[in-house]
């Protein structure tokens, strides 16, 4: 373990943020084709608990069982947000209420804990799990190599699709489309785009990236199951959508903020400086009154640049 | 494209409120599944039910209680019909209490300290059911309380004592670095216990603790944890409800003393040991003293002797040397008597942060001093505010 306060901050950040910054791109494919989804949270247990089921049910060697857990992961996530998807995309559900019930239909108290008490999970750390390593060899790097190039393949695989979801939204016509989507439905439809087709695939995908999301608490951050692991970190993610304005790149650099902050707390404390605790304690909860307040209100959400048509059903006969 | 939209999209929506309300009522059923399991025929059955703030499965808290629970269905056989609900929230736990007396169930067991007061509610309301409540402190708090309601917990700090004598003796650099939820008595007494036991071995020992501000947050735990390493601690104490200390612990390969909840086998490379509890014997007197029509309230303070507190095996890097001494410990507290506990509080004067003398030499504490206890003594580095 590096001494050196600024390394030892700046890597916790990195390591801690990368479970936000899953949750947070796929939540913005989903948002970016107009459907908010308030069941990041309930997604991510569904994805950690399903990760921590292969992990713990099939022995092997790393390269081979770490692979089947996440996409596993991303297989009960996204079972999650398909019902979301139909509620909401099909059935035209308000899509608030369908992202609440789908975190406490997940969540602490739903189908994630029941699973694992079922599966018997959380009994010891699972055998395989996704620890630091210095893949490119950079690792020496003064400064750099600690803080960057040493951490987990999970962070490795973040940063790869940071990079591909920016180029897909911004620089592809599959991208273009999905923007017109959540702006404007009907103009998009009128020039031939399936919007209801692009609305499920984007918010299955979103619920495939807070699957990941979830496999870094169980395969990584704890490496087992515990009920509720999660803690409210889907809430967090949420609200980085709204500070990032719904680019991953930004988005990127706030989730870093909040991982390092959630870390630093301790780590001031453990040297000796006194910071007020309550702010931090607080902020899950203070970030979900932000994003409930944001979403509700269209005016609000006219100002930080969210997607016109978002929280909105798209009904063809309105034309 | 006028046809008859506005019947379908109503009726579409219909379907929309009735899945969310389908979601809804699934997710209420798996969180409220209560599980009982009968042991044979009825005839002088007692039926006792347990009321748990986690699930069975947690490795921790719960489970031992649960195992408590298996352990009285064991012995009675038929004698008895166990029942439990876990994930009860504090808040909810009324109307649980209120089902449970209507299904019949003579004594039931609170497990978490903020069902007390329904649980002394629901005693002065069903005068004909025993209420048992685990950690709850309003006995000993001097609060008038209906006959009919009885606390029960234990000497945790001994065994935390002679784990703090382990950590003692495994640090080189004399830091220890504690991991702690909140700044509450039983909490405080339990780090004062084990850092008084890693001085008893190793008198220059000193401890930092962090406040994690959490019964169970993984995160964080590993976060608190990973700080204490960084500050330059060699041994770390987590008083916490998950593993993932032992995490850090692994990753960093120092030695590590968790909390009721023995992870000898999965972490044998870096653990120490630490305090677990055994409430089965205690169980099974209370449904006995039902059956035998015996039962009377109590305050009830489990020790090493009467076999409530128990010591976590060692993990292996503990030395022969260090073993044999937390032994004779540990039989010298067995043959004490059932009723002793806290024999090291007052072997020499114990100071408090400032240097204030707060336990003299030879006085022993009572149960009512353990649970006021809002001092850290000498030697610990950190503050009493979360």
């Amino acid at each position: 373990m590096n001494d050196n306060l600024f390394i030892v901050v700046f890597a916790a950040a990195i390591y801690y943020g990368t479970p936000l910054v899953f949750a947070a791109l796929g939540e913005i494919l989903a948002e970016r084709s107009g459907v908010i989804n308030l069941g990041v949270e309930g997604m991510m247990l569904l994805g950690a608990v399903g990760a921590c089921w292969v992990a713990t049910s099939i022995d092997g060697p790393a390269g081979v069982v770490l692979p089947i857990a996440v996409v596993a992961a991303m297989l009960f996530a996204a079972a999650g947000a398909l019902i979301h998807a139909f509620l909401t995309i099909t059935l035209r559900v308000n899509q608030i209420i369908s992202g609440l019930a789908l975190t406490i239909f997940a969540g602490v108290a739903g189908v994630s804990s029941y699973l694992a008490g079922l599966w018997d999970l959380g009994q010891a750390p699972v055998a395989n799990q996704f620890g630091k390593m210095d893949l490119l060899g950079w690792g020496d790097l003064p400064v750099l190599g600690p803080i960057l190039f040493n951490q987990t393949l999970l962070t490795y695989l973040s940063w790869l699709l940071v990079v591909l979801t920016s180029i897909y939204i911004f620089r592809t016509r599959w991208g273009l489309q999905l923007r017109a989507v959540g702006e404007s439905p009907q103009t998009a439809d009128s020039v031939g785009v399936a919007v209801q087709r692009s609305r499920y695939l984007h918010v299955l995908a979103g619920g495939a990236f807070a699957g990941i999301a979830g496999a870094c608490f169980s395969l990584s951050i704890l490496p087992t199951w515990q009920n509720g692991m999660t803690l409210g970190q889907g809430w967090i993610a949420l609200a980085l959508v709204i500070f990032g304005f719904w680019r991953p790149d930004l988005m990127l650099v706030g989730a870093y903020l909040f991982g390092g902050l959630s870390s630093l707390r301790y780590t001031l404390q453990a040297r000796g400086v006194e910071i007020p605790q309550l702010f931090l304690d607080s902020l899950p909860y203070v970030m979900t009154i932000v994003v409930l307040v944001v979403v509700s209100n269209s005016a609000a959400r006219r100002q930080l640049g969210a997607p016109a048509a978002l929280g909105k059903p798209y009904e063809r006969e309105e034309r | 494209m006028v046809s008859q939209p506005s019947n379908t999209r109503l009726r579409l929506r219909f379907a929309g409120i009735a899945a969310v309300a389908v979601l809804a009522v699934v997710s209420l059923v798996a969180t409220a599944c209560s599980k009982s399991s009968s042991s044979g025929s009825s005839g002088g059955t007692v039926k006792a039910a347990w009321i748990y703030v986690g699930p069975t499965n947690d490795g921790g808290w719960t489970q031992a209680h649960d195992n408590g629970r298996k352990f009285v269905a064991t012995e009675l056989g038929g004698k008895v019909k166990t029942t439990y609900k876990e994930n009860v929230k504090e808040a909810e736990v009324a109307p649980v209490i209120e089902g449970l007396v209507k299904d019949g169930n003579t004594i039931i067991f609170a497990t978490s300290y903020g069902y007390a007061e329904p649980m002394a509610a629901a005693a002065a309301k069903y005068p004909n059911v025993k209420f048992e409540q685990a950690t709850g402190d309003l006995i000993t708090a001097g609060k008038t309380t209906p006959s009919n309601y009885a606390e029960y917990w234990g000497a945790g700090e001994d065994t935390l004592y002679l784990s703090g004598v382990a950590a003692g003796r495994a640090t080189k650099n004399n830091k220890i670095g504690i991991e702690a939820p909140f700044a509450i008595p039983e909490i405080i007494r339990h780090i004062n216990a084990f850092v008084l036991g890693a001085q008893s071995v190793n008198p220059a020992a000193t401890a930092k603790v962090v406040w994690t501000n959490d019964w169970f947050n993984p995160t964080a735990e590993k976060q608190a944890a990973e700080s204490l390493v960084s500050a330059g601690v060699d041994v770390i104490f987590s008083h916490q409800d998950s593993p993932s200390a032992g995490e850090v612990a692994k990753a960093n390969n120092l030695p590590w003393v968790g909390y009721d909840s023995d992870q000898s086998g999965a972490y044998s490379s870096v653990w120490l040991t630490t305090a677990t509890y055994n409430w089965g014997p205690r169980y099974l007197s209370r449904i006995n003293a039902v059956n035998d029509k015996t039962w009377k309230s109590d305050n009830y303070y489990g020790t090493i002797a009467d076999g409530f507190t128990t010591l976590a095996t060692f993990g292996t890097i503990v030395s022969a040397d260090t073993k044999t001494l937390i032994n004779a410990e540990l039989t010298k507290a067995k043959n004490a008597g059932a009723t002793s506990f806290g024999w090291y509080w007052g072997q020499s004067d114990r100071q408090d942060q400032s240097g204030a003398v707060k336990i003299k030499k030879g006085q022993t504490l009572s149960q009512k001093d353990l649970y006021e206890m809002s001092w850290f003594v000498k030697g610990v580095d950190g503050t009493l505010k979360n």
